[in-house]
């Protein structure tokens, strides 16, 4: 099993015919993704030949729904016109939204999340995350597919790079899903949507938790842990020597005051039975004791 | 973006938010210039975005305007927790009935806009959650559905304010909500919002902080940018368009993704505490799919830092292929030719590793060294700046 995608999510692109989007979508067919078609409005119509794929365009998402069957979504439209494309897509119904793009303003995702909750009928994840993967299964987003193949380890991370390395250092073992819910300060799917998300599936053996400063999403996953999740959970925290008031990369990574820091989410995650590492490798390693590999 | 008082007052006004006259001034002359333009007494404000300021001895009543100038003359130059106050603002006084705290932020937590709203305002709001957390309403805003009138009244009742003013502050609530949303701002702060003597209601002091990301629809934004206090490294990292933040250690670091180049800091700072205390230098993020003109950018940045005695590359190629990094170190190493001499630690994995291990062997320039791990390659760099 795998979260939120499996290897029957039919997907279209939002954004296929720009650069980035073109690009992604050749890496994902690549990795064995059912792209179904993409999205741009006022090129409805046209076709697009990717690697042999004929892919159909369409001018909405509810419209690429009805012709294709998609029921997942990826965003690759730039920040000015990315909030028009997610209401686009939660007007259709489309169950699983993940939207890569990074540089959305704030007053946008929180517009287009709060949106989404008033329909009831969307998961979005993101913004400004690589995306999810089961490895052999599918493919949403930018996650390189041929870092490691499926197994019993879920991965949840508001980096990017740093779910790469994670993947890399357990690449011997796998992964049942790999999912980057992203470093804004509003995103769609949090560490505990998909805490539970992983709880609840039985192909998942062990999770790995990777944070960093900003927010206190990790104090609150650490106490739904303590509370709801029964697998064992290793954690990462990133940022301990960032310095207060400066936002570190992610528009979301920053320490106000004393809220956000990096020791704080430690201290809460260990006070929830968590295993925190001091670096990527020791997490790892503290991984592979759980799992005796 | 924080801005300064100043600033955000401008913002009222243009929204319509009800403030005092006022103007600024960088020197004394000035200050005297524009309290008699103002009339009256006048109050001089430091214009530093820290907090405290008033204790410090940053805010002072003036008479007239020749005390104006004697005022503003020992306020310019202070240091208020490090911050050198560079300007102040003059703003007409008005009598003061009674304080208020209206503000509209963003709530992480609950990924949703809030109103702080307090009939205790003008101390720090924060003691006021803590002691007496009843006196602090806090109501939740949908981003889809804003500030209306009707909600407006809703919070402003629900926080009790007396109703001589309920209906005035109410009116302030959705000019600051026009605010909040048309400036794109994730802050917006009124503290205190007084009730005069005559029973008006005015913004005194204000804070705003402004979304960077929302740059591309807020042309206007550019100027709002404090130049002096930017760190002339930054500065040249932002106009190359580099995500690059100074810090106070010894170990230039460059990695691709901001988690990624977070977590390098962290462990290069883990590998210091073996080494003398050596720290990291800076963040420096050189972004998925970095080319080797980035990779160029980025190293001179961070070899043209003093501070600097070696520097860490440590990139997991996703997007970013590993060769197009290992060349771009070798082409900013021929760039600078001379100029560099500080070591270079490198450790590269994930996407054409085995390319971009291959380029930076054949170039064996005599300060770039390879390593297999992060952890490793973090002790080096650590061990070569306390050399």
């Amino acid at each position: 099993m795998s979260i939120f995608l499996n290897e029957n999510t039919k997907v279209i692109v939002q954004g296929m015919t720009g650069s980035e989007g073109t690009k992604h979508t050749r890496r994902m067919l690549a990795s064995g993704t059912k792209i179904v078609g993409g999205v741009t409005p006022g090129k409805g119509g046209q076709v697009v030949d990717i690697d042999g794929h004929q892919l159909p365009v369409f001018n909405t998402v509810a419209e690429a729904m009805g012709a294709t069957g998609a029921n997942a979504s990826v965003v690759f439209v730039p920040p000015k016109f990315a909030k028009a494309a997610v209401i686009d897509a939660i007007d259709a119904a489309m169950p699983l939204v993940v939207v890569i793009t990074e540089g959305i303003p704030v007053h946008d995702s929180a517009s287009f999340y709060a949106y989404s909750l008033t329909k009831g009928t969307t998961r979005i994840v993101g913004p400004n995350c690589p995306g999810l993967i089961s490895p052999g299964k599918s493919n949403i987003g930018i996650i390189p597919s041929d870092i490691t193949g499926s197994g019993p380890i879920g991965l949840v991370s508001k980096s990017g790079t740093l779910t790469y390395q994670m993947m890399y250092e357990l690449r011997d073992i796998g992964f049942s899903t790999a999912v980057g819910i992203g470093g804004d300060p509003v995103i769609g799917t949090t560490h505990i949507d998909c805490l539970r998300a992983f709880q609840d599936d039985p192909e998942t053996k062990a999770i790995v938790m990777i944070g960093e400063i900003g927010g206190d999403a990790e104090e609150r996953a650490a106490a739904f842990i303590a509370e709801h999740v029964t697998k064992p959970v290793v954690g990462y925290v990133a940022g301990f020597t960032a310095p207060e008031g400066k936002t570190m990369g992610h528009a979301g990574a920053i320490v106000s005051g004393s809220s956000g820091t990096a020791q704080g989410k430690k201290d809460a995650l260990e006070a929830a039975g968590v295993k925190v590492g001091q670096t990527p490798s020791e997490t790892a390693r503290l991984l592979r004791a759980i799992l005796g590999r | 973006m924080d801005l300064f008082e100043y600033q955000a007052r401008d913002l009222f006004e243009k929204h319509g938010v009800p403030v005092l006259a006022a103007a600024i001034a960088t020197t004394a002359d000035e200050a005297e210039a524009a309290a008699t333009k103002i009339g009256g007494k006048v109050v001089v404000k430091a214009q530093v975005k820290v907090g405290g300021r008033g204790k410090a001895g940053g805010v002072k009543l003036a008479e007239n305007p020749a005390d104006a100038r004697e005022k503003a003359g020992a306020i310019l130059g202070m240091d208020i927790k490090g911050h050198i106050v560079r300007t102040v603002m003059i703003a007409a006084a008005a009598p003061i009935d009674s304080e208020y705290y209206l503000a509209i932020l963003l709530d992480r937590s609950n990924r949703t806009f809030l109103v702080m709203a307090s009939v205790s305002g003008g101390m720090d709001i924060e003691e006021v959650a803590h002691t007496a957390p009843e006196k602090l309403a806090k109501i939740p805003v949908s981003a889809v559905d804003g500030i209306s009138a009707a909600k407006a009244t809703e919070i402003i009742t629900a926080a009790n304010f007396p109703t001589d003013v309920a209906a005035q502050v109410a009116d302030v609530l959705v000019k600051l909500w026009e605010v909040f949303q048309a400036e794109d701002a994730t802050l917006v702060e009124v503290n205190p919002l007084v009730k005069t003597k005559d029973g008006k209601v005015i913004a005194l002091d204000g804070k705003v902080t402004l979304d960077d990301n929302a740059e591309f629809r807020q042309p206007d934004h550019e100027a709002l940018i404090d130049q002096a206090a930017e760190n002339p490294l930054e500065a040249a990292a932002k106009e190359k368009g580099l995500n690059y933040v100074k810090l106070e250690g010894e170990v230039g670091i460059i990695g691709n993704g901001a988690g990624l180049v977070m977590s390098t800091l962290d462990v290069v700072a883990y590998a210091g505490e073996k080494h003398g205390g050596v720290r990291p230098a800076n963040f420096l993020d050189i972004g998925g799919g970095a080319s080797a003109q980035v990779m160029a950018d980025g190293l001179s940045i961070i070899l043209g830092d003093k501070d600097v005695k070696s520097v860490f590359v440590n990139v997991f190629g996703g997007i970013t292929a590993c060769d197009a990094v290992a060349t771009g170190i070798v082409q900013a190493l021929e760039l600078l030719g001379p100029k560099a001499t500080k070591p270079i630690v490198v450790r590269l994995d994930g996407n054409n590793v085995v390319e971009g291990r291959a380029i930076l062997n054949k170039a064996a320039h005599p300060l770039v060294q390879q390593l297999d791990t992060m952890d490793g390659a973090a002790d080096r760099a650590a061990e070569l700046a306390a050399k």
